[in-house]
């Protein structure tokens, strides 16, 4: 019970960083959406790629992340840079496969419909596919942005930054408040990921269905 | 003037035996009513997409509007030209009144101009301008259909594809926005090719009718003459020619006056007194006009237009000689 107010109270005094190595976390979580998007509306028109990129992608995530992560210190060498790559790598995996489901589920007669009409390939992505896969690549993002915190907890380890160092330098100097802390503010953080990309997802499922709640946005 | 003119088209699918279409060539009249029939496998709806170049031909050549369909962008070419398809592909998060707006949208047009044609095309097709807020889900399935009919019509265009646009749809609401497609057309003069299955919804609907088997045109006739001059044992088994019944219903009651020899009408009229009969009016079929005259006591029927004149009698020996004089020309 001690360790849990001195946890808080480490959290309350180093706010400010706190919420910096946040931000550290989210910017991984974009970078890995950005590149996944145009993987996944690639594989969803190159049908002969799925197979091997798919295949490729599932080798990564099984690499246990330390070894992933110490296998492209050579190459990048310690930092953010080298945790970014890594945890981006890893979250390809989930996001792609959810953004080609997500895109290839769709109503046949409502792509044909959109091509029929004289969209171009932009303003069927735009208006069409995009809105209607969107449940199933939010639902993609969200396990993807948890499994990123939690194996982003390991970055600190190669001076990645990131809420793990809080538990790499608690555990270092014995501090135990900080390492409650650590752990309080990584919890945190999945719990709050999971809650808001669950209300979008949830918001896009409706408005996918045309329901009168999704009337309001 | 033709809207669509079609030579040799062809379309070789990779893989298969046969070509989907071969050497398919046609003129649809400025403002026809083409039906394409045809049991499923037979090519009728890889014909009606190589014209909005959802396929692209093997080879051959379609002209619209008299212009080469490849010499514009694909995208040009089918904002011209309305699509409607069998599930509809209404936009699911999409408000019926942003379904409908698509086209109009893609061609740049202002909003007040998309809004007055939305509320237009909400009233041509009879559904209450208060749908314009809906989603396609809050719809019935017939419902839905109209606002598809509705979306393909929006930006004007002089030419409509329509793909067994009401074949996932029960009978009676089929039969209803069967008749409302006819006004619809009376109205606006669509140049309109559709693709059916259904004979009687090909009878219907058509001012001509193009039958295709095995990817070939067997016959493009209007639907009289294919029911009473069929080109081959196929054509007869497909529209079911045999039934007399069938032939009644595409002959209306004027045809009939008008085939009646000069000398038999005046004694009829004379030795009884029109105003006993039972009276039908000169659009209506034969087949109807067949089954008053099978309720009723006479053997004949008064033809009484809508100003109430009366333009003749007819018999059941005029009705047997309706559909028995044109089968002599088969």
């Amino acid at each position: 019970m001690a360790n849990l107010l001195a946890g808080f109270r480490y959290l309350i005094n180093n706010s400010g960083s706190v919420l910096s190595l946040f931000g550290e976390h989210l910017r991984m979580a974009a970078i890995a959406l950005a590149i996944a998007l145009p993987l996944g509306w690639l594989l969803a028109r190159v049908t002969w790629l799925r197979g091997p990129v798919l295949g490729v992608l599932g080798v990564i995530y099984t690499i246990p992340s330390l070894s992933l992560f110490v296998l492209l210190i050579p190459v990048l060498g310690l930092g953010l840079r080298t945790a970014i790559v890594a945890l981006v790598a890893y979250a390809q995996v989930v996001l792609v496969r959810n953004i080609l489901i997500g895109l290839v589920s769709i109503d046949p007669a409502i792509s044909e419909a959109a091509r029929g009409m004289g969209m171009n390939g932009w303003q069927r992505f735009s208006r069409v596919e995009f809105p209607l896969a969107l449940p199933l690549i939010l639902a993609g993002t969200r396990v993807a942005t948890l499994s990123i915190i939690g194996i982003g907890t390991v970055a600190a380890f190669i001076n990645g930054g990131g809420l793990g160092r809080l538990l790499f330098d608690g555990v270092a100097t014995g501090n135990r408040g900080k390492i409650v802390a650590g752990s309080i503010a990584i919890t945190m953080l999945a719990l709050g990921a999971n809650v808001i990309l669950r209300f979008f997802e949830r918001r896009a499922a409706l408005a996918v269905r045309g329901e009168e709640q999704a009337a309001s946005s | 003037m033709s809207a669509i003119v079609v030579e040799n088209l062809t379309k070789q699918f990779p893989d298969e035996p046969q070509p989907a279409v071969d050497q398919a060539s046609f003129e649809v009249d400025d403002g026809a009513f083409v039906v394409l029939l045809g049991p499923s496998g037979c090519g009728k709806t890889t014909l009606l997409k190589m014209i909005n170049r959802l396929y692209e031909p093997t080879s051959g050549r379609i002209l619209v509007g008299d212009v080469d369909a490849r010499s514009l962008p694909v995208t040009d070419l089918r904002r011209r030209i309305g699509y409607a398809i069998q599930q509809t592909g209404l936009f699911p998060h999409m408000r019926i009144e942003q379904n409908i707006a698509v086209v109009p949208q893609l061609l740049g047009w202002e909003k007040p101009r998309i809004d007055a044609r939305i509320d237009m095309l909400l009233d041509l097709v009879n559904l209450p301008r208060s749908y314009r807020k809906r989603y396609p889900r809050q719809l019935s399935g017939g419902e839905q259909q109209r606002v598809g009919l509705a979306r393909a019509l929006a930006a004007d265009p002089a030419i409509m594809l329509m793909d067994e646009p009401f074949g996932a749809i029960d009978a009676i609401t089929r039969t209803r926005l069967q008749d409302e497609l006819l006004n619809i057309q009376h109205k606006l003069r669509k140049t309109i090719m559709f693709v059916t299955h259904d004979v009687e919804e090909a009878l219907r609907l058509a001012d001509k009718i193009i039958i295709m088997r095995t990817g070939t045109i067997v016959q493009y006739d209007t639907p009289l003459n294919i029911v009473m001059q069929p080109r081959d044992r196929f054509v007869q088994q497909l529209v079911g020619t045999e039934d007399m019944l069938r032939r009644l219903s595409l002959i209306t009651v004027s045809d009939a006056l008008a085939a009646q020899t000069p000398g038999e009408l005046t004694p009829a009229l004379g030795s009884r007194g029109s105003t006993e009969l039972a009276t039908i009016s000169p659009d209506a079929d034969l087949r109807s006009a067949l089954s008053q005259l099978l309720r009723g006591d006479n053997a004949a029927l008064a033809v009484v237009d809508q100003q109430g004149a009366t333009l003749g009698q007819i018999t059941f020996a005029d009705m047997h000689a309706a559909v028995a004089d044109r089968a002599v020309g088969a």
